[in-house]
């Protein structure tokens, strides 16, 4: 049951081979099996699936199903969901039960889809390794001494351990991709602002975007129906006509022209990475694409452009963590400003401070036009680089991530070489574009290895095709890690 | 030494829309505590702001209302600080680029008009309100005003007396309330100003050092304290002290002025553009529409009532000093009264009734129509205007029309000449003295003896009639 694609377990719903209740049932059964030695979840609520799971079932038996009516789902632990704990990671918010949902998790529920639980994230979606949780760091069902990546960790090892058909997730910086590079998964970050941000933990508010990790890029183009979408409580949402994301996965690759960046094939690339990523484009070429060196010159400023932007964003973000409404709050404190201090400094870990602090300084007097300003002009400089590289090809294909997964530990005492690794993902936020991550390989130590499809913007449809042709013709996406 | 004062004022108007500047939430005064709270008014994580188009057009409406330049585009910017009643920890408000830039107000001071030069408007959130008692050592939040719009108008720093800092700041208010974008009530905080004051030697070209008196919150405050701030200043230099940049609170109780924070512990705001609001783009067909919809403004108008009406600058000043006042007697005069009377009892005796029952003219009991019949009753001389008075209060009173009143109390003039003539004659006969000394020349004699036949006839006289009367019977 655990290895159906979601069209899969969506037609076994409709033909009453399973109910949506014995389907959860199952699923939450695995997942709590499995949790203990992956740590993918946060917070499971079965009483609150279960109703999920039987309202789905009511919904078909009344003949009002959808496509996803039945299908469980995980939320990454950043989307508010009204009556369930929302931490986003951290131990700010431990106690915090939200009080609403998030668009996602609105359109989640209206299409049926049944919530299995809360995934594990880096603190505030910071980190690339999810050792930045309050709530313990996520194993790499592959390799438990491995990271899965960040900061959808929870819910890319979720998926890649099946102990989820499929998860929402986030990007701000890469944190949909790489996780899905690190377990093997298919993951999308859509264009900015084509998922709501409503109700969506803030990050970097200019950064931020929602999106699928799956199993295939199938599975992700079917989430991405329910999830995209305009919002209007969202000021950034992008008001265009409501999309088909599958539509055009069954398209021919013939004629496809697939821009390869000089510059993210260049040295600190790993070599069995390159070589995995080698094969995927040979694969790619077979499927009839035309392959074509492009160049994004500015890519070497993508990683201090961003690491100024989205601590500025987030520490004022952040700001509203102050022990006053809700949330923690200090037991003992002597007045206001020693409130706001104990709160802030028992409340954040040291990756959420680093950054507040960071964001902080970059936008003090007198530094703001070094920092903040400089790191938008550079901005706005790599977006016209994506612009000239994609005028010359369909889309890009990149790697995700330097290496595959690293140890649990290995990184954790250096920030900067942990900041290294997001060289190539940061560029595609920075510019708004929509990037892909499925899996093509694994390396000697049987850690998978992802590759990136980039397009220009609401070209999510066309990088599905891609991923999806590809995945008709390649099985790194139905491996399974054994548990 | 001679000084000379500068004065700028930072207004805080609080907008007319029915909801919050960011969010669903309703901006009504007076809820329970947290009531009036949309997710982002009380900065649930995850909680987006969303602009409420309506505050934009009330900007705009001010804009061009002033004859100010309403930016294309215009940007909202985190302004970033700890406080319990700043829910995000930081306020959204314009900072580069406000959506108002420019134009111009002119006051009048003891008959001299000046203009006051604006810097710029912009659009902002108000903060909540801490709640400081009832809370054994601990304070309330309550977050009802929290997203409230608010327009933040700033002037040049030209006025030079706490005069015209009063002037400006009433020339602003009536503006504002004049088209509708500020409800005007002050004690709810709707308008709200901080004054900035400095001092410098007459002739001096630099400014002196200022200091912010914030939330001053009527009119009365403003002179009290621009006052008390400004002596406070000249006798600190004038004792070989120097004026510390800061900001001050004013103490009605004391009268005076008294430090709160200086610039040196003046927060770093670190303003940044609001990733979450793209800038806010005002299109020419917004600007046309808004400029068509804009009502007749108070200067237009004046000009207006004196070529239309022929009534004195004066007049026309004091009926357009509110909307309502200009529509009252407006509608007076289109009701069939002479312009000038309408003038003179809207002014007189109209405001003077409504003042002592602290009264707005929308609120008077005496309609316009109502007016009109008394004042056609004192053209056409059926009373006279003593007698027109006391038929006010009694429709002030009962409700009823001037002509019933005068009907049922027999109050209509006497014209009839035979009549009167009885009474001029006894008139003549009892004030001997009266009689000599208009005789002799002296007109003002002539007054008491008309003033005696009104009385004779216990106000129903003409007093025109019986002036003549007067005048040819003791030729």
């Amino acid at each position: 049951m655990v290895e159906k694609s979601i069209k899969q377990l969506a037609a076994a719903l409709a033909a009453g081979e399973f109910s949506a209740v014995e389907l959860a049932t199952e699923y939450l059964r695995r997942a709590k099996a499995h949790n203990g030695e992956l740590n993918a979840f946060i917070t499971f609520d079965e009483d609150k699936t279960l109703a999920e799971a039987k309202a789905a079932d009511a919904l078909r038996a009344a003949g009002n199903a959808g496509a996803l009516t039945g299908i469980p789902l995980a939320h990454k632990d950043i989307f508010c969901q009204e009556g369930w704990h929302t931490t986003c990671g951290s131990r700010m918010l431990e106690n915090f039960i939200a009080p609403y949902s998030a668009h996602v998790v609105e359109q989640c529920r209206k299409a049926g889809l049944v919530t299995l639980g809360r995934t594990n994230m880096d603190e505030f979606a910071m980190g690339s390794s999810n050792e930045n949780s309050f709530y313990g760091v996520v194993k790499n069902p592959w390799d438990k001494l491995a990271v899965p990546g960040g900061s959808s960790g929870g819910s890319a090892a979720a998926v890649a351990a099946r102990l989820a058909p499929i998860a929402t997730a986030t990007d701000t910086g890469g944190s949909i991709r790489q996780p899905a590079a690190f377990c093997g998964v298919t993951g999308i970050k859509p264009t900015y602002g084509v998922v709501s941000r409503f109700g969506m933990i803030a990050y970097a508010s200019s950064l931020d975007q929602g999106g699928p990790i799956g199993k295939s890029a199938e599975d992700c183009a079917m989430l991405l129906n329910v999830m995209a979408g305009f919002d209007e409580r969202d000021a950034t949402s992008v008001q265009r006509d409501k999309e088909d994301y599958t539509r055009d996965l069954n398209q021919p690759l013939k004629g496809l022209k697939v821009g390869l960046p000089k510059e993210y094939f260049a040295e600190g690339l790993d070599a069995e990475v390159a070589s995995a990523i080698d094969a995927a484009i040979a694969e790619y070429k077979k499927l009839g694409a035309e392959v074509v060196e492009i160049s994004l010159p500015n890519t070497r400023m993508a990683i201090p452009s961003y690491y100024v932007i989205a601590p500025a964003e987030a520490s004022s973000n952040l700001s509203r963590f102050d022990g006053v409404r809700y949330g923690h709050r200090a037991a003992e404190y002597d007045g206001l400003t020693e409130m706001y201090e104990k709160t802030r400094a028992e409340g954040f870990g040291w990756e959420v401070k680093r950054r507040i602090l960071t964001g902080t300084y970059v936008l003090s007097h007198g530094y703001y036009d070094a920092y903040y300003l400089q790191a938008q002009k550079v901005r706005r400089l790599l977006a016209e680089d994506f612009q000239r590289g994609l005028a010359q090809c369909d889309v890009i294909a990149a790697p995700v991530a330097p290496t595959a997964a690293w140890n649990i530990g290995e990184k954790s005492d250096d920030p900067v070489a942990m900041y290294l690794e997001d060289i190539y993902t940061l560029g595609v936020n920075l510019a708004g574009l929509p990037g892909l991550s499925h899996p093509v390989g694994f390396a000697k130590n049987g850690r998978p290895i992802g590759m990136q499809l980039i397009g220009n913007y609401f070209a999510e449809a066309k990088l599905l095709n891609a991923a999806h042709q590809f995945q008709q013709v390649t099985d790194w996406h139905t491996r399974a890690p054994e548990l | 030494m001679k000084w000379e004062v500068v004065i700028g004022l930072e207004v805080h108007t609080q907008l007319t829309t029915q909801s919050k500047i960011f969010s669903p939430a309703s901006t009504a005064f007076g809820a329970a505590p947290n009531t009036h709270t949309a997710e982002v008014d009380i900065a649930l994580p995850g909680a987006l702001p969303v602009m409420n188009k309506a505050a934009v057009e009330k900007a705009i409406q001010f804009g061009l209302a002033i004859g100010a330049k309403v930016n294309r585009r215009s940007v909202f910017a985190r302004k970033n600080y700890f406080y319990p009643d700043l829910p995000k920890g930081y306020q959204i408000s314009q900072f580069e680029l406000p959506v108002v830039e420019g134009g111009a107000i002119t006051i009048n001071v003891d008959g001299v008009e000046k203009t006051i030069n604006l810097t710029r408007a912009h659009l902002e959130e108000d903060a909540g309100k801490s709640v400081h008692e009832d809370f054994h050592g601990q304070s309330g939040i309550d977050l009802n005003r929290a997203g409230t719009p608010l327009l933040e108008i700033v002037s040049e720093p030209e006025m030079r007396s706490a005069a015209e800092a009063v002037a400006y700041a009433k020339a602003l208010y009536s503006l504002v309330t004049w088209i509708g974008i500020c409800d005007g009530n002050m004690q709810e905080g709707s308008f709200r100003c901080d004054v900035n004051v400095s001092v410098r030697p007459e002739g001096q070209q630099e400014f002196g050092t200022r200091r912010e008196i914030k939330n001053l919150n009527s009119f009365k405050f403003i002179e009290q304290a621009v006052k008390a701030e400004v002596q406070w200043q000249i006798e600190t230099i004038e004792d070989g002290g120097k004026i510390q940049q800061a900001t001050v609170l004013f103490d009605p109780d004391t009268g005076e002025t008294r430090m709160m924070r200086t610039k040196e512990d003046a927060h770093d705001y670190r303003y940044f553009p609001d990733p979450d609001l793209p800038p806010l783009v005002i299109s020419e067909d917004w600007i046309s529409r808004v400029q068509a919809e804009l009502p007749e403004l108070p200067a237009a108008m004046r000009a207006r009532f004196e070529s239309q009406y022929g009534i004195p600058a004066y007049d026309a000043g004091t009926l357009t000093a509110s909307k309502d006042m200009a529509a009252f007697y407006e509608a007076t005069v289109a009701a069939g009264a002479d312009a000038k009377l309408a003038s003179n009892w809207i002014m007189g005796d109209i405001s003077a009734t409504l003042n002592r029952e602290e009264k707005d003219i929308a609120q008077s009991p005496v309609s316009a129509a109502a007016l009109a019949g008394l004042i056609r009753r004192v053209s056409d001389n059926t009373i006279n205007n003593k007698t027109a008075k006391d038929v006010l209060k009694k429709m002030w009173e009962s409700g009823d029309a001037a002509d019933a009143i005068i009907e049922r109390e027999g109050l209509k003039q006497e014209t009839d000449t035979g009549a009167l003539e009885a009474i001029v004659d006894e008139v003549i006969a009892n004030n001997a003295k009266s009689v000599e000394e208009y005789k002799a020349g002296k007109e003002k004699a002539l007054n008491a003896l008309v003033g005696q036949c009104m009385k004779a006839s216990k106000g129903k006289g003409n007093p025109g009639v019986l002036t003549e009367l007067l005048k040819q019977k003791l030729a």
